[in-house]
């Protein structure tokens, strides 16, 4: 799950990370507000939207005047905001953070991940602050320095000193960076992270560290246990079909392809994303409807496919193991009425009762096209997809 | 011979009182020897009492000294199946399959640390996977049976009817299976693909080898590195994902490509690199298997 920057940063401020003066705001008078009540001669107006690159697209100005802020916050509030990461079409900026000006000496890099290889938290940083850490790693490796933290330690004194030093903080602005990678740190192990970056952490002119943008994600599985961070998640920054997908235990993800794809399991549905495109068509979405795939799951899965306005075909590939083939071509043509379906739909069915599925689909008397494997199944349904069946 | 278990296992269900690990346990039992194979369960507060025959025991090291299980397969939900992982470690069985999904990040992150710094030899496969099976000997976990045969293939993959559709194709083929591994879709798991790989490379029993992968992290090119400095059978892959967009969570929680890494495409160039044979077909797993025989 993602979150806002203001509410990472308000997360930092809690496990000690100094953060700029900051206020949320929905409208050009709270914007207004949160610069007079900040007070100070410089204001920066920041785009919340879930997506980094936002100063490069116009969603972050730095305002000099009351009037500029107003200007400023008019200007991005409702703006389609198109980033690097947003996509063609971008993100509409519901939300604001006004902050006070920060006077900047140094830009830093400081972030933490799930290191898969040693299976520990993996603390990144880097002098090269400000800059996509993805195009330090590619450039210039040797500018980041990591430590793998041992959960049952924390990230030790020595360490955090280390890497500070490494990445030019100096000494008299040690015990600050010891404070502010321990707190970050604390902040991840605590919250359940999956990623948490400050980019740029700067030193400021008279030796402080602030950071200055603030990034975290949490890890789905664990929300449960924080229903505070829960809280925290924007459904507006969320694919509107992927929300309503969620809500029936579908896990959705919309393409820009024109083949929709209902899949049982999550390897098998991106080998069938795959075949399509093999095929010489893009899938319209990824679909797993898990395990245990009811009637209703699937007829819900037809209609969420469906929305989509570039859908010219369903291929519905089924390995039938736990779940059988008989109970999900049952729900296939019960969906199928209900739906009233408007586009080709090929069936592949292997697994468990596969020939009574079959019959079940055959019987119906829907135009259903059957298919024998993946491959021929991706070639009828991309052949269908063009009228050509 | 085949790797990690045969008709020989002795296993403990954690978990078995729940649907899912009821309704596991009988068709694993149903399978092949799993009758002499399934031979306890565990839940502390219904130790004494049993499922359909087979005795729960308080804890997984009481039914180990009462029964001689070696193996545990987990069931238990979330919230507290690292525990029962750790349980198993604790009372040093040979391996522990986990099937549970959602398993917080955290939570695995502590217990494999603590089976490092201990130095556990107890293996664990998963979590978040179908299990592992030797067909027509016993079969752990959520697969369906009736689709594989005995034979001299590996299959080692991180996905569950992926791996099920790769079996199928072999077995169409007249290929049967020595074990087929699922090592799961968690970014924080046990077994992963070089450490199988490894078993398959020093089992007699298997000619070939079918990897198959995903998007996400990088076990796919460490494996593929280490076939082509070490392995002495053939290895045929696929990697699921080619049109996977980045920085979306696939499925899997470890099916993620992020900051550019992690792609399909550059998995696979890895493994042709290193000797892999690669089909970017998953309708041809099984064929391009029976090309290297």
């Amino acid at each position: 799950m993602k979150i806002h920057e203001y509410q990472a940063k308000e997360i930092l401020r809690r496990y000690g990370v100094p953060t700029p003066q900051g206020v949320p705001c929905f409208t050009v008078d709270e914007a207004v507000k949160a610069a007079q009540s900040l007070g100070g001669k410089v204001w920066v107006v920041k785009a919340q939207i879930h997506a980094g690159g936002r100063g490069k697209g116009g969603g972050v100005k730095l305002a000099k005047t009351i009037d500029e802020v107003r200007q400023f916050a008019g200007q991005i509030l409702g703006m389609q905001l198109v980033t690097h990461q947003t996509g063609a079409q971008g993100q509409q900026v519901r939300r604001l953070l006004v902050e006070e000006g920060a006077n900047i000496a140094k830009e830093l890099y400081v972030g933490m991940v799930v290191d898969r290889g040693t299976q520990r938290v993996c603390l990144m940083a880097s002098s090269e602050g400000g800059m996509d850490i993805e195009e330090v790693a590619a450039q210039t490796p040797e500018k980041i320095h990591k430590v793998f933290i041992d959960p049952a330690a924390g990230l030790q004194d020595p360490e955090a000193d280390d890497v500070a030093r490494k990445i030019g903080i100096p000494e008299s602005s040690i015990p600050q960076a010891r404070a502010v990678l321990q707190g970050l740190h604390r902040a991840f192990w605590e919250t359940d992270a999956s990623l948490a970056e400050i980019n740029p952490l700067i030193l400021t002119g008279d030796g402080r560290l602030i950071a200055l943008d603030a990034k975290v994600n949490f890890d789905d599985n664990a929300l449960y246990r924080h229903p505070d961070l829960e809280a925290m998640h924007d459904l507006d920054e969320e694919d509107p079909a992927e929300v309503e997908a969620a809500k029936s235990d579908l896990n959705y993800i919309q393409l820009d392809g024109t083949i929709g794809c209902l899949v049982n399991g999550a390897g098998l549905a991106m080998a069938t994303m795959d075949t399509i495109k093999l095929y010489g068509a893009s899938p319209a979405n990824f679909l797993d409807v898990g395990g245990g795939a009811t009637t209703e799951k699937v007829t819900e899965a037809f209609k969420i496919m469906l929305r989509n306005p570039k859908l010219q075909a369903i291929l519905v590939n089924i390995f039938g193991g736990i779940m059988q083939c008989d109970v999900i071509a049952e729900g296939i043509v019960a969906a199928a009425r209900e739906v009233r379906l408007s586009v080709p739909l090929v069936v592949r069915m292997k697994g468990t009762n596969e020939d009574l599925g079959k019959k079940i689909l055959a019987d119906s008397g829907l135009p259903i096209i059957a298919a024998d494997n993946m491959a021929d199944a991706a070639q009828r349904v991309v052949a269908a997809s063009k009228g050509k069946n | 011979m085949s790797i990690l278990i045969n008709r020989n296992s002795r296993v403990v269900t954690q978990g078995i009182t729940g649907k899912t690990g009821q309704f596991h346990t009988r068709t694993s039992r149903e399978y092949a020897n799993g009758r002499n194979c399934f031979v306890a369960g565990v839940n502390p507060k219904k130790a004494g009492e049993d499922f359909e025959g087979i005795p729960i025991f308080a804890t997984v090291k009481d039914a180990k000294a009462k029964t001689g299980a070696n193996v545990s397969v987990i069931y238990v939900p979330p919230p507290g199946a690292a525990a029962a992982i750790w349980e198993a470690v604790e009372a040093d069985l040979d391996l522990v399959i986990c099937i549970t999904e959602g398993i917080p990040v955290r939570d695995m992150i502590e217990v494999r640390e603590r089976m490092k710094k201990q130095d556990r030899r107890t293996l664990l496969v998963g979590p978040n996977c179908p299990g592992v099976i030797t067909p027509e000997e016993i079969k752990i976990g959520i697969m369906p049976g009736h689709i594989h045969r005995q034979g001299r293939i590996g299959v080692v993959s991180r996905s569950g009817t992926l791996t099920y559709e790769a079996v199928a194709q072999l077995t169409d083929l007249g290929l049967g299976q020595s074990t087929a591994v699922g090592t799961g879709g968690d970014p924080v798991n046990g077994l992963k693909h070089v450490d199988v790989l490894r078993l398959f490379n020093d089992d007699p029993d298997t000619d070939a080898v079918v990897m198959i992968g995903e998007i996400g992290g990088s076990d796919e090119e460490s494996a593929a590195y280490w076939v082509r400095d070490n392995m002495k059978k053939p290895v045929v892959g696929f990697i699921a994902g080619v049109t996977a967009p980045p920085g979306k969570r696939m499925g899997h929680a470890g099916a993620i490509i992020s900051g550019g890494k992690g792609t399909a495409q550059e998995k696979l160039a890895v493994m042709e690199a290193c000797g892999i044979k690669v089909t970017r077909n998953p309708a041809e797993m099984g064929k391009l298997l029976k090309t290297v025989l």
